[in-house]
């Protein structure tokens, strides 16, 4: 069996933003938050050091899922809610490819969750980034899965009466070996964040919260808003405590057990027992962390796990490695099978 | 019923101290039925005596008809698990209409099988298993041994469980260890009426238990037993020879359907130089596919367990525009969740090999019983005008270059390939002349994009095919996108533009057409011109030419035809349609390849239609054509 093997092509000119942009043109909503994300991205993959043949990016359906024909790089636009499955296939069969999901809370995590949380628990070697903006944006304004209880939309209009799924606490529940948060607004996190996923091995799980100018706008407005994100956003940093305000003065601590709280301290005085982030925990304390919701708490933001795990795409090599033995691919006699028997002339 | 002798009724009366010599008659065509519950070993039962069978020369064929619960309760009608196989000197092309012998190992088993076998055949009981509780089980009143229901037919008791414990004690097993070795007894019983070599069977019990020396000693002991028993007993009177069938000379082994597809894949993927990746969701009875060949790492083969059919065929997409052979495998209710993801294969033009082997349908239907009521699915069950090629072998040894020449296809049109198996084919099997790898063809496919970057449109075509160029991710300079979006031709931009639209989808469609030149012209089975063709297509293969041929040895006009492809349909096919007064189509659906026909060709196509999940007997086939050829119906 003949493998294609595809080298790695001689250092050139170092890539820019530039070289990822493709001749398309941009078909999203003036304002929408997607063309932050678009711009983070471009400006991230330069920086990987990977040949821009060797990228592909795959969407679903949805807004998000226009993303792969404005990168110039290799891109699938799939159907609806199945780019980790066809991801998976191709990382499987290539995986000296890096391969890219870009989906939204619609179309990963409604029709197309069963998908996510399986790529996610096999551990496959691709980055997932799902733009949730808590709406249906490309049908025009129903509530999606991610949407507030009681949201009131075209398809709910005395309020949705589903309660949200949240999609890192799904990516936990899957033992997710990577999982962050970032803001499309907050350009240089989503760039820290962008670049942490990329080179991590296994599936790096980014949820991005993403501002739907037209059917859901300000539905991250404290989050957003250079004036206030301060207030209301904790960045999680690798073994630092969790400190957060303009002025640095509030920070979270665990009241006995598993209950956090926040507390207001001078900020050159920080109590000593305040809560110190650990990315290499066990997926409990991630899972912890993601209940830190607004208004009693921040919005944690950054990267929550990341560990390291073989991926399944590795095991899969592997398993065929370690099969290869000569003769042991002797089609004439696989063919034959254990018990032939002549028929004489 | 005839009385019966002491001896008969308690057989070990019946042993006589010193050995019979078989008395061997000759007859031409065996069909025998082993029926018992699913634990039982029918299965088993039945495989080795096929392989006992095949090395001794006959023609053969075989359906094993099991039920779709693992483990139904013991004893019970739904709990009957069944193995048919007809041997031959001569041809064999079915397991046979009806079988010759029944071996019934309970009641439950002996009902559920009895209305089946031919007026006179043999019946051989567990005796051991006739009792009130297993009656009641079956739901049977009175006792079949003493009331006057198999009056019509020989019947053998043999008290298996018993004698089976006889020849095993003491090596200390349980009753249900030594019940578990009943199927060899009666294994050893048939061996010895049908002059079979144990050989075989012994070497197989030997690798099968071999770390543990008991059961190896205690099958060993029971098929011993059982042929020992045979052969001393007076109960049967005869022993029978088939001669060996003139089968043409070469290797040969015995395989199933599924087997053979899951070789033929490998085979692709070596005459193809394209690694395989084969993506699927357990499916009954498609799952034997995933089975055979996710043992075959050794051959680079890279098997999938996807989380849902969706997902199976999305991997496999995947795989194909990573420039993988990709292959999805599934049943009925899998190819219909993989509709909407076998259109984006369309759209994209990425080849995708899909094998549906039918089960009985609607819903979750039959699962393991055999029907060919997806073929309109194959068709048409996409949203959109979504042409797809399908492929349908006839037999079980057939699946082998079918499959191979539906990779081909898929990769060379740049195209999913519908490769329509069924439940029959897929278990069934029949044996087959080992091919050499060497007479195999080879297919060429290229990746090179044959322009320089600059001039590179990825919905390209080759004049020819129609195919676009199939680069992949990796090649440097030659980045582009692809999706379920409509595409303008050439270019592969998004388009909405009308004109192209329409253009593109005649272009889907003659992409099809264009497989005509891939695709050999189909042959009739006797003469080009007459009062009846007998057009069929899949497993009803065996019983059509059959029964075509039994018809023209008698002088009638009749002729058949068999499509290995409904999609394009052979070139010659409206020529041969059109030469016959009448088309019969015999089909196990309502008539779904006739209303193609009749659509297609305006020909008058008449139907002949089972869906009982069995596959059709010779004589029903038979009956029909003589009716047409009388002129009693149109």
């Amino acid at each position: 069996m003949a493998d294609r093997t595809f080298p790695t092509p001689k250092t050139g000119p170092a890539l820019t933003r530039k070289d990822f942009v493709s001749d398309q043109m941009v078909r999203w909503c003036p304002g929408c938050g997607d063309f932050a994300i678009l711009a983070q991205v471009q400006k991230t993959l330069p920086k990987l050091g990977i040949p821009k043949e060797k990228i592909v990016f795959i969407s679903g359906i949805g807004c998000s899922s226009r993303f792969p024909y404005y990168v110039d790089t290799y891109g699938f636009h799939s159907i609806h809610g199945r780019a980790p499955a066809i991801a998976t296939g191709l990382k499987c069969a290539r995986p000296d490819l890096q391969v890219w999901v870009v989906t939204g809370d619609g179309d990963g995590l409604s029709i197309g969750g069963n998908h996510l949380i399986h790529a996610i628990r096999r551990n496959i070697d691709i980055n997932i980034l799902l733009f949730n903006n808590r709406i249906y944006g490309l049908t025009k304004g129903q509530y999606s899965p991610t949407s507030e209880r009681g949201k009131v939309t075209k398809s709910s209009p005395v309020g949705s009466l589903d309660r949200p799924i949240y999609p890192l606490r799904t990516a936990l529940a899957s033992e997710a070996t990577f999982v962050a948060r970032s803001v499309d607004a907050d350009v240089q996190h989503l760039a820290e964040t962008l670049e942490r996923a990329a080179t991590h091995k296994g599936t790096s799980f980014v949820e991005i919260y993403q501002n739907c100018i037209v059917f859901n706008n300000g539905a991250f407005e404290d989050i957003e808003n250079r004036a206030t994100r301060d207030d209301f956003v904790v960045k999680l940093e690798h073994g630092k405590p969790l400190i957060f305000g303009k002025d640095r003065d509030h920070g979270i601590r665990m009241k006995g057990g598993l209950t956090p709280e926040v507390v207001t301290f001078k900020p050159e005085e920080p109590p000593k027992d305040l809560l110190v982030h650990n990315e290499k925990a066990g997926a409990e304390f991630a899972y912890m962390l993601t209940q830190l919701e607004p208004p009693e708490f921040p919005t944690p933001v950054g990267v929550f796990r990341s560990v390291e795990e073989a991926t399944y795409n590795d095991l899969l090599d592997a398993q065929i490695e370690s099969a290869k033995k000569p003769g042991a691919d002797d089609l004439s006699k696989l063919l034959a099978g254990p018990e032939t028997w002549e028929v004489a002339a | 019923m005839p009385a019966k002798t002491k001896a008969e009724r308690d057989p070990h009366l019946a042993i006589s101290p010193k050995n019979r010599k078989p008395d061997a008659s000759e007859v031409e065509a065996v069909t025998i039925r082993f029926a018992g519950d699913s634990g039982d070993g029918v299965q088993l039962t039945g495989g080795q005596f096929t392989t006992a069978t095949a090395l001794s020369g006959n023609d053969l064929s075989t359906l094993p008809d099991y039920p779709a619960e693992i483990r139904a309760p013991v004893g019970t009608l739904p709990g009957v698990s069944g193995f048919q196989i007809q041997f031959s000197s001569r041809d064999v092309l079915t397991p046979g209409d009806r079988p010759d012998v029944l071996v019934a190992f309970n009641p439950a088993a002996l009902k559920a099988n009895l209305k089946d076998l031919a007026k006179g055949g043999t019946i051989i009981l567990n005796t051991d298993a006739f009792t009130l509780q297993n009656f009641k089980k079956a739901s049977i009143e009175t006792n079949p041994l003493e009331d006057e229901s198999l009056a019509a037919y020989k019947v053998v008791e043999v008290p298996m469980t018993t004698l089976t414990g006889n020849a095993l004690e003491g090596l200390g097993l349980s009753p249900t260890q030594v019940s578990r070795c009943k199927n060899f007894f009666a294994l050893g019983i048939m061996y010895w009426v049908y002059g079979r070599s144990l050989e075989a069977t012994i070497a197989w019990i030997k690798k099968k238990f071999n770390k543990v020396p008991t059961m190896v000693e205690a099958n060993t002991r029971a098929l011993h037993a059982g042929h020992a028993f045979a052969e001393t007993t007076e109960i049967f009177q005869n022993s029978y020879r088939v001669k060996k069938a003139p089968i043409a000379p070469g290797k040969y082994r015995n395989i199933t359907g599924n087997e053979a597809a899951a070789l033929g894949l490998v085979a692709a993927q070596q005459l193809s130089s394209h690694q395989l990746f084969y993506s699927t969701y357990p499916i009954t009875p498609a799952s034997d596919i995933l089975h055979n060949l996710a043992r075959l790492k050794a051959f680079g083969v890279k098997t999938f367990q996807a989380e849902d059919e969706i997902a199976a065929v999305g991997a496999a997409i995947g795989a194909s525009f990573g420039g993988l052979l990709a292959v999805t495998g599934t049943s009925g209710p899998g190819l219909a969740l993989k509709s909407e993801a076998i259109g984006l294969a369309v759209m994209t033009e990425l080849p995708l090999l899909v094998i549906n082997v039918q089960r009985g349908g609607p819903s979750t239907g039959l699962p393991t019983k055999t029907e060919q009521s997806d073929l309109l699915q194959a068709l048409y069950g996409r949203n959109g005008e979504s042409p797809v090629a399908i492929v349908a072998p006839a037999t079980p040894g057939e699946c082998f270059l079918a499959v191979i020449q539906a990779c081909r296809l898929a990769m060379k049109y740049r195209h999913p390939v519908l490769f329509l198996s069924d439940g029959y084919l897929g278990n069934g099997s029949e044996p087959w002349k080992v091919p050499g790898i060497e007479t195999l063809p080879k297919f060429e496919i290229s990746h090179e994009p044959g322009v320089p970057p600059e001039d590179f449109q990825p919905y390209a075509r080759d004049p020819k095919t129609l195919a676009r160029p199939w680069v992949l991710p990796g090649t440097a300079g030659y980045e582009h996108r692809i999706g379920g979006l409509e595409k303008q031709d050439i270019t592969g931009n998004v388009s909405y533009d009308p004109d192209n639209h329409e253009h593109m989808v005649h272009l889907r469609a003659e992409k099809i057409e264009r497989m005509k030149a891939d695709i050999p012209e189909i042959t009739v089975l006797g003469e080009p011109k007459g009062k009846v063709l007998v057009a069929g297509w899949g497993s009803t293969y065996g019983a059509i030419t059959t029964a075509v041929k039994q018809l023209q040895s008698e002088g009638k006009s009749v002729s058949a035809i068999h499509l290995r492809y409904l999609n394009p349909f052979p070139s010659n096919l409206e020529a041969i349609l059109k030469n016959f007064d009448k088309v019969l189509v015999p089909e196990m659906n309502l008539g779904q390849l006739q209303m193609i026909l009749r659509g297609r060709f305006l020909v008058d196509a008449i139907g002949l239609h089972k869906v009982k999940g069995q596959p059709f007997k010779i004589t029903e086939i038979k009956e029909k054509i003589e009716s047409l050829l009388e002129n009693k119906e149109s």
